[in-house]
């Protein structure tokens, strides 16, 4: 008997651990985002919102719940692919990983799958919760499925690379702060320019840009 | 592919540097043959548990060459590993795992379809079924390294590496354990144990290496090597310390320890003649009573340097 040239059970086995691990934490991993989001309506949306109208013909509740989603899809998808790996680093069930027939592609395929569908299960619950206080007319529900999914990876792979290279738990924490909180302002600006036909410098400055 | 009188494993010239510059293999060539239970013997740090991971996968070795049933361990890696079952030597385990999930995650991880039957058998045969839906954290540390058992032999291998498999083990596993080795052994599972007991190695091996500071210093039939290692050491306490030993007690090889209360005699435990009885009975006749007397075979580490300094002067 010859082993697969691709060990397609192997990659399932983890991908199937990691969505446990989360569900384990289902509670507490999807009631944050829920509360963040709502708080984020309930504060922003009535204090600024009320005065800031229309951004390019879009109203300014409506106009950030992009920008809320990016934002928690690169956090959640670093902090989950680095956590996924880092993991058995730490608790040393690694060794399994390891004499295990399978490659280093099917293993980052394994992690990075998990980390980037749990990540992108949270944008979709912002963005159901965001409909709930917002109006919210996706355009493009493909196109934004998609742009969801390469960013989650990206940032998946990214994280993945950190949860590796991380000495301890507070460098899998750094990495994060160093590299995701100044990144949603440019990823939120970026959003801007293509929604809005304008993007003056006095809507760059208003919009809500880190936690 | 699969001749029977061809080695399970073949090791060559297998050397390993680690990062720190520390070279914990020199140039190791062993073979182990199809369905035997090999011992690999040696102190701490001599290097058993490097030899181990490499031919697992978890280490990569600086140069050397390692052959598992037919397949490299390195450009076939799939099949060689799909041969091969590990449990390491620290207990490993993902806390909040219920023990059937984490065993049947192994089996996966190593690209077999799923079978409860099997696993059932598996559990039940370690003891273990009563606790299929237990969490790992809250079993104890024998149950958990019956769990890793479990673990390594999901995927049905047809090598199995226990790394001290019985370093902090009750009696009982102890015993189930040893049951269980010569089951699999029975089944044609080929087993390498590492240890760094010599008992445990003469009760449970066909063959043993013994391994010292990362060199192989001699592969034997276990019946060889325990004529080999033969040194014993009595130990007398003496009900009146002694300032040296009498000149009456010459003959025998005898020196006082811990400031004269004990008196040590080493003899080789394989002779026809230990040379206690007379040794005794000439202590008598000079009065030297003593309160307690025990025996002790020599430790590993003395052997080893015998049969280093043995393996230097020829
Ligand atoms: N990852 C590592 N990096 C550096 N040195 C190591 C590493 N692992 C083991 N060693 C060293 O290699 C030697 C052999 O270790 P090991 O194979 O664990 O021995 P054993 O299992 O026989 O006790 C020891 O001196 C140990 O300190
Ligand atoms: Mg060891």
């Amino acid at each position: 008997m010859s082993a697969a040239a691709f060990n397609a059970r192997g990659v399932w086995a983890i991908y199937k651990f990691e969505m446990h691990r989360f569900r384990r934490t289902l509670w507490t991993g999807l009631a944050v985002p829920v509360i963040t989001t709502s708080l984020y309506f309930v504060v922003f949306g009535s204090a600024i919102g009320s005065r800031m109208t229309e951004i390019g013909g879009v109203p300014y509740g409506s106009f950030i719940v992009p920008g809320l989603m990016m934002l928690s899809l690169f956090t959640e998808s670093i902090f989950n692919a680095s956590f996924g790996i880092h993991m058995p680093r730490f608790t040393g069930t690694i060794y399994e990983l390891l004499s295990a027939p399978l490659s280093a592609f099917e293993t980052v395929l394994g992690y990075v799958g998990a980390a980037a569908t749990k990540s992108m299960i949270v944008a979709l619950v912002i963005l159901a919760t965001a409909n709930l206080f917002v109006d919210v007319h996706i355009e493009h529900p493909v196109a934004m499925l998609a742009y969801l999914l390469l960013v989650a990876t990206t940032f998946c792979l990214f994280g993945f690379i950190v949860g590796i290279w991380a000495k301890g738990f507070e460098q899998l924490q750094v990495i994060p702060l160093l590299i995701v909180t100044p990144s949603p302002s440019s990823a939120a600006h970026s959003t801007r320019s293509r929604c809005s036909p304008n993007p003056g410098a006095r809507s760059r400055s208003s919009i809500p840009s880190s936690t | 592919m699969s001749d029977s009188s061809e080695p399970i494993i073949s090791i060559s010239g297998l050397t390993k540097a680690y990062a720190s510059g520390l070279q914990a293999l020199k140039g190791v060539d062993l073979e182990i043959r199809r369905g035997e239970i090999f011992a690999l013997l040696g102190p701490n740090g001599a290097g058993k548990t490097t030899l181990i991971s490499i031919v697992c996968g978890l280490v990569n070795p600086t140069s050397g060459t390692v052959v598992a049933d037919g397949h490299d361990i390195i450009r076939d890696y799939r099949n060689a590993r799909s041969k091969i079952g590990l449990v390491p030597q620290e207990l490993h385990t993902d806390q909040f795992e219920p023990v059937w999930a984490t065993v049947s995650f192994s089996r996966g991880l190593f690209g077999c379809p799923p079978d409860p039957g099997y696993i059932e058998k598996l559990l039940r045969e370690l003891s273990l079924w009563d606790k299929r839906n237990a969490i790992m954290k809250e079993l104890s540390g024998g149950m958990k390294r019956r769990v890793m058992i479990a673990k390594a032999l999901s995927h049905q291998p047809k090598i199995l590496f226990l790394d001290e498999p019985t370093a902090g083990v009750d009696v009982e596993l102890r015993r189930d354990m040893w049951q269980l080795v010569h089951r699999l052994r029975t089944s044609g599972v080929t087993i390498i144990l590492t240890t760094h007991y010599i008992e445990e190695a003469e009760e449970m091996a066909d063959r043993v290496g013994v391994i010292s500071k990362g060199e192989l210093i001699l592969v034997e039939r276990k019946s060889e090597l325990m004529k080999k290692l033969g040194k014993k050491k009595l130990t007398l306490n003496l009900a009146e310390p002694m300032a040296q030993v009498p000149s009456e007690l010459s003959d025998w090889d005898v020196k006082l320890n811990a400031d004269g209360s004990e008196l040590e005699y080493v003899f080789d435990g394989r002779a026809e003649r230990s040379g206690i009885p007379s040794l005794l009975r000439r202590m008598s006749d000079l009065g030297i009573g003593f309160k307690d007397l025990n025996t002790h075979q020599s430790s590993l580490e003395d052997i080893f340097v015998n049969l280093v300094t043995e393996r230097k002067a020829s």
